[in-house]
């Protein structure tokens, strides 16, 4: 029994219909086995086909998709050849499924527990208290707090991490044979997704059941998988164990991939002297918050007292997990969210907290550039008209003088000068960011703003991102102030780095020595937090409990 | 189920605004109305009448006084159930409306009674095999329901039921009826007319409602547990529907106020809508008045009502 | 200047396929319908058989026949003419009162999501106060208030529907001004005109049409039931609606008379569904 694999795909293509009603292949022949107790990962970017697959060995494909040809088989089951009837019996039971987002895939309206032990109703596998039982020793595995309570309370009242661990306990109530990770720990802070990771781990290896894991991020998969199959556009590149793939990848895919985790360290553009330069920027005790206003203070404060000097040609990073307030000082800084307190100089000028009341000229020397392309460029207008915006806003230019210029900006950014007659929603991500960062050049600006700008794009499209903003900063002596949740992403362009918790700054530090001289509590876990591409990783990982406990938010 | 004091709150705000909004429709039927070209006393009396007695009659009906202060009066008037006298036959414009509303609200009642169970199935049972055959014969007869007026159903009900077939008559009378079969006849035609209206709207509501908590992750999270449609919908869907539902409910009754008019008039039928078009011919100001704001009355609280339905049945609200 | 289109030399004709643009069958019914109506509304005093006014035959009610397509009316009327000319009042006075309702409201939607604070505030909690009167209602008291003329009719169903609309665009001005681009623009120091103009309109746009489309429709079916009961356009003229009711006693006859301006009203309203149901969407050929 143990030579026949547990999954067997083969020449599995899968469809789906566009809007003009053109029938297109989104999964082109991919075959792979699945051994049983074996943990498999499925890994490419945004558009690979990964979720694709892994939804399809449940037989179920998202609408207007379908299976179009190939054959799945799980355990004696033949998926592709079963009626609909049939695939939901083995769903829940052989085959189940942990979400990329928890908190969307909980039914609002029920309680946790009713939720978890569903698979064993539908499928009548075991006599309810029985399951409840099954369920708590689950939460327990699953290193939940208050195992045997947690189930009575509905999902809006606990946090990300622990829905993510539920519905793994949700996946696993069925004993099931295969289970489907889908980006489980993406939408996760990187302190909270370790110990999830931990968690998956451990009940996988004690039930001893086999899994696909879905991600982008190869450190991640590196700490769980046993064999990688690399996905590009619906088709597999290569497939191999994943020490073989981490450290003798074949494919030059695989290679671009392992390549661009490993960002060149930044290098400082010129030596600055402090006492003799007036910063760039400065910002001193800088509050700010939401909500109606009472005795001058907003009602929720949002940051508190953040101080730092940024010199010409210098790059700071603020880093921080979701809700620590790194944004806020992004929109704090350009006026967007005015202060409630504190001051923002720029060149030594204070500027006023709110944008409306700066000058032209003020508004011009510094722009923000933010995280999504997407919702950051106007989809009604052409790349040409987004950019010559700031050139006619700011400096009058008209005609032809201002599509000479567009070209240039183009050129600057690495995107053909024929890209400027097309609208956002023609391009693909990494070429809206491109743009998105010339629009911020077309002002000629001395100190650009950026905000998560690489959080929404694949490994190798931020790493060539990453390259591009040194590039600039050479040519045109910029200064970055650059916000991101993902540590190396700081180190990799940023000569000091800032980190933020619940508002306020904890460490500032220069980014080289981070690592290192960290000595606030939180900036070590979050040193310690950044999975490293090496399969021995989380298992060599010692993190103190109490820390985790502290700031993992339980 | 408890619920937390925000929940209150939100639904103490509703209600707040929902007074608002009646200070100002009152406000806004009471001066519509009283822009009427040309003098009412002098309209009352006829061309022949005498300056003299048109100055008399103006005040004796206070319309010298400022329009603000009539207006109050007239507003503490409806708030105590005086709502003054008919222009035209001088009868106490409380006792012409009270057996009219009751006519009225016996027709909603009816309407109602027929259109929610039929209405919520229909929705519901498309909205679970969409794109199936009775999907779309649903969609076809709802969207052709309401984009014809409401008096073409009614013309098209009397030419089928009336005309065609000579099952009933084609004007209700409805206010002798001494058996149940007299009842049913009479009130035969317009509830068909109402029913088909009102169902119209639900069911789209309903089906749209249904299909948007279908296409939520959690849904789809039920359906990957090997829920079977039914399941997904009775158990998933439902639950986190019932808010948009009883909301798409009420706001669906509020189409009763709209083809109410129409109907009863079609049909003759003694209600305040009848009542209302006919002051409207006589321009029987206080009779307007007064039918309007009942309208406007129930109206609001058809609207106030899905409201807070949908507050009430938030789920993140609930402690 | 710069375009390596070749396709583009070739000589086509400019259909929704050639230019990007998938539009299913029942939307171009529903656009050819609308499309008949509309010319019908333009030309229909050239082209009618009969003077519409005058009568014609003795016969009143009479069926359908060679000399009258859609039979005669309750005075012996031409119906098919009356048709013909009841469109010009049905469709124009529905779409003069679209057009100002909705560019009232589109306009302050606009402004009202832009600037926000208490003009935003005070006009919603105004113009949502205006949605809780029944739209009949209101009609049915204006026109028996001011008496029924065409400019009053349409100023009165304009005035019914612009808070809806005001609504519908403030709601997705609101959207559109929470999006990053938006953000950017303000950062620029851009001016509310620029805002509301060149960011958030073309935007809204789309949603704006189709809205503008329903509302089109429930001003249709308000104005049919205002004529119908006797308080919209006024005789000798008459729309749809108003035909239907000149007519109604011919309703136990089975008369063409009835019938037929109901057909037109239907025609219209269900076409204009159709169509934004099935409104033409640009072809993205993208698997993602």
């Amino acid at each position: 029994m143990t030579d026949t694999p547990l999954v067997s795909v083969r020449d599995l293509r899968i469809g789906a219909v566009t809007d003009s009603g053109r029938n297109v292949e989104i999964i082109r022949g991919v075959d792979f086995d699945i051994a049983p107790g074996e943990m498999l990962a499925l890994i490419g970017e945004s558009g690979s086909g990964k979720t694709t697959i892994a939804l399809s060995l449940m037989g179920h494909t998202r609408r207007g998709c379908g299976i179009k040809g190939g054959t799945i088989r799980v355990g004696d089951h033949d998926i592709t050849g079963m009626s609909e009837r049939k695939r939901a019996r083995l769903r829940g039971s052989d085959v189940s499924y942990v979400p990329q987002s928890a908190a969307a895939a909980f039914n609002p309206s029920k309680r946790i527990m009713d939720q978890v032990v569903e698979a064993t109703r539908i499928h009548d596998l075991m006599p309810l208290e029985k399951a409840r039982d099954h369920a708590r020793d689950l939460f327990r595995a699953l290193a939940l707090p208050d195992p045997d309570t947690i189930g009575e309370r509905y999902p809006h009242q606990v946090s990300g991490g622990q829905l993510q661990r539920l519905s793994a306990a949700m996946a696993l109530i069925g004993d099931p044979q295969l289970v489907i990770f889908d980006e489980p720990t993406t939408a996760l802070d990187v302190t909270t997704q370790i110990e999830v990771l931990r968690a998956f781990k451990r009940v996988m290896e004690d039930g001893g059941m086999a899994g696909v894991y879905v991600s982008h991020d190869l450190a991640v998969v590196a700490q769980i998988a046993d064999r990688i199959v690399v996905l590009k556009n619906g088709e597999i590149q290569e497939q191999g164990t994943t020490e073989q793939i981490l450290h003798a990848p074949e494919h030059a895919y695989t290679k671009e991939l392992i390549a661009a985790f490993d960002p060149v360290p930044h290098e400082p553009v010129g030596q600055v002297e402090p006492e003799k330069e007036t910063p760039i920027l400065e910002v001193r005790n800088l509050c700010a918050g939401y909500g109606p206003m009472k005795d001058g203070e907003p009602l929720i404060k949002v940051m508190r007292d953040v101080n730092f000097e940024l010199y010409r040609g210098r790059n700071l990073g603020v880093i921080g997990e979701s809700g620590s307030g790194k944004s806020t000082l992004a929109r704090a800084v350009a006026g967007i969210l005015p202060a409630y307190r504190g001051e923002v100089l720029l060149d030594g000028k204070t500027l006023s907290p709110s944008l409306s009341q700066r000058s032209k000229q003020e508004l011009q020397r510094a722009q923000i550039v933010f995280q999504l392309a997407d919702t950051a460029l106007n989809p009604a207008h052409s790349v040409g008209a987004i950019i010559a915006r700031p050139l006619k806003f700011y400096k009058g230019l008209r005609g032809a003088a201002c599509e000479k210029r567009v070209i240039e900006l183009l050129n600057m950014v690495h995107l053909p000068p024929a890209l400027r007659h097309r609208l956002p929603s023609e391009l693909s991500g990494g070429q809206k960011q491109r743009v998105n960062l010339a629009r911020a050049l077309a002002a000629e600006p001395e100190l650009i703003l950026c905000d998560e700008i690489t959080s929404a794009l694949d490994t190798v499209v931020a790493a060539a991102i990453l390259d591009l903003l040194k590039e600039l900063q050479q040519e045109l002596g910029l200064s970055y102030m650059f916000i991101s949740h993902d540590l190396s992403t700081v180190e990799a362009i940023c000569d000091d780095v800032l980190v933020m918790y619940k508002g306020e700054v904890v460490e500032a530090l220069p980014a080289a020595r981070m690592s290192d001289e960290a000595t606030h509590a939180y900036s070590r876990l979050l040193v310690s937090s950044v999975p490293q591409l090496d399969t021995g990783w989380l298992e060599g990982l010692e993190q103190d409990p109490e820390l985790l406990a502290a700031f993992s938010g339980r | 189920m408890l619920r937390s004091s925000t929940t209150w709150i939100l639904v103490g705000k509703r209600l707040a605004i929902a007074f608002l909004t009646l200070i100002i429709v009152s406000f806004a039927v009471f001066f519509a109305t009283e822009m009427l070209p040309g003098d009412v006393a002098q309209i009352l009396l006829g061309q022949a009448a005498t300056p003299e007695a048109v100055a008399g009659l103006r005040e004796a009906m206070g319309l010298d006084e400022p329009a603000l202060q009539r207006f109050l009066g007239w507003l503490a008037g409806l708030a105590t159930g005086d709502m003054g006298r008919s222009y035209v036959n001088g009868i106490d414009v409380v006792e012409l409306l009270g057996g009219r509303l009751q006519n009225s609200l016996r027709l909603a009642g009816i309407v109602t009674a027929i259109c929610v169970p039929v209405a919520l199935t229909l929705g519901i049972v498309a909205a679970m095999y969409r794109g199936s055959w009775l999907d779309r014969a649903v969609s076809v007869a709802t969207i052709s329901v309401i984009s014809v007026p409401e008096f073409m159903v009614a013309t098209l009900a009397v030419l089928v039921f009336a005309v065609w077939l000579d099952w009933l008559p084609a004007l209700s009378y409805g206010v002798n009826v001494d058996s149940i079969g007299a009842m049913l006849r009479a009130y035969a035609m317009p509830v068909i007319t109402l029913s088909f209206v009102v169902s119209a709207q639900m069911i789209r509501m309903t089906r749209a409602a249904v299909i948007e908590t279908i296409e939520t992750p959690y849904v789809e999270m039920a359906l990957l547990k090997g829920a079977s449609r039914q399941r997904m919908v009775l158990v998933h869907a439902l639950p986190n529907a019932l808010g948009p539902i009883a909301n798409a409910v009420a706001l669906s009754l509020s189409y009763l106020v709209g083809g109410v008019i129409i109907v009863e008039t079609v049909f003759n039928y003694p209600g305040v809508a009848k009542l209302m078009v006919d002051a409207v011919a006589t321009r029987d100001l206080p009779l307007i008045q007064s039918c309007a704001m009942v309208f406007c009355v129930s109206y609001l609280s058809l609207i106030t009502l899905a409201d807070m339905v949908a507050i009430l049945s938030n789920p993140r609200l609930r402690q | 200047m710069t375009t390596t289109n070749g396709s583009s030399r070739k000589f086509r004709l400019p259909t929704p396929g050639n230019m990007g643009y998938s539009f299913s069958w029942v939307g171009r019914i529903g656009a050819a319908i609308i499309v008949f109506w509309a010319v019908v509304a333009l030309i229909g005093n050239w082209i009618t058989p009969y003077p519409v006014g005058e009568i014609v035959d003795w016969d009143y009610f009479s069926g359908v026949s060679a000399a009258h397509w859609m039979g005669t009316d309750y005075l012996g009327r031409d119906i098919f003419s009356r048709v013909l000319m009841g469109a010009r009042y049905t469709v124009g006075i529905a779409l003069a009162s679209v057009t100002l309702a909705c560019s009232i409201g589109v306009i302050l939607g606009m402004i009202a999501a832009v600037i926000g604070g208490w003009f935003d505030t005070l006009l919603s909690r105004l113009l949502d106060a205006f949605n809780g009167i029944p739209s009949l209602l209101f009609g049915l008291v204006v026109v028996a208030a001011v008496g029924s003329s065409i400019p009053v009719l349409i100023l009165t169903l304009a005035a019914i529907y612009m808070p809806g609309s005001y609504r519908f665009a403030r709601a997705l001005a609101v959207n559109i001004n929470t999006m990053d681009f938006v953000t950017v623009a303000r950062a620029r120091g851009e001016g509310t005109p620029y805002m509301i103009a060149r960011e958030i309109f073309p935007n809204i746009l789309g949603p704006v049409l189709a809205d503008l489309g329903l509302r089109f429709v429930f001003i249709v079916l308000v104005l049919s039931g205002l004529s119908f009961l006797g308080l919209g356009v006024q005789p000798p003229y008459a729309d749809w609606g108003a035909l239907v009711r000149e007519n109604i006693e011919g309703l136990s006859l089975g008369a063409p008379a009835v019938i037929f301006p109901c057909i037109a009203i239907a025609s219209l309203t269900i076409s204009v569904n159709m169509f934004i149901d099935n409104l033409p969407t640009k072809i993205r050929d993208r698997a993602d």
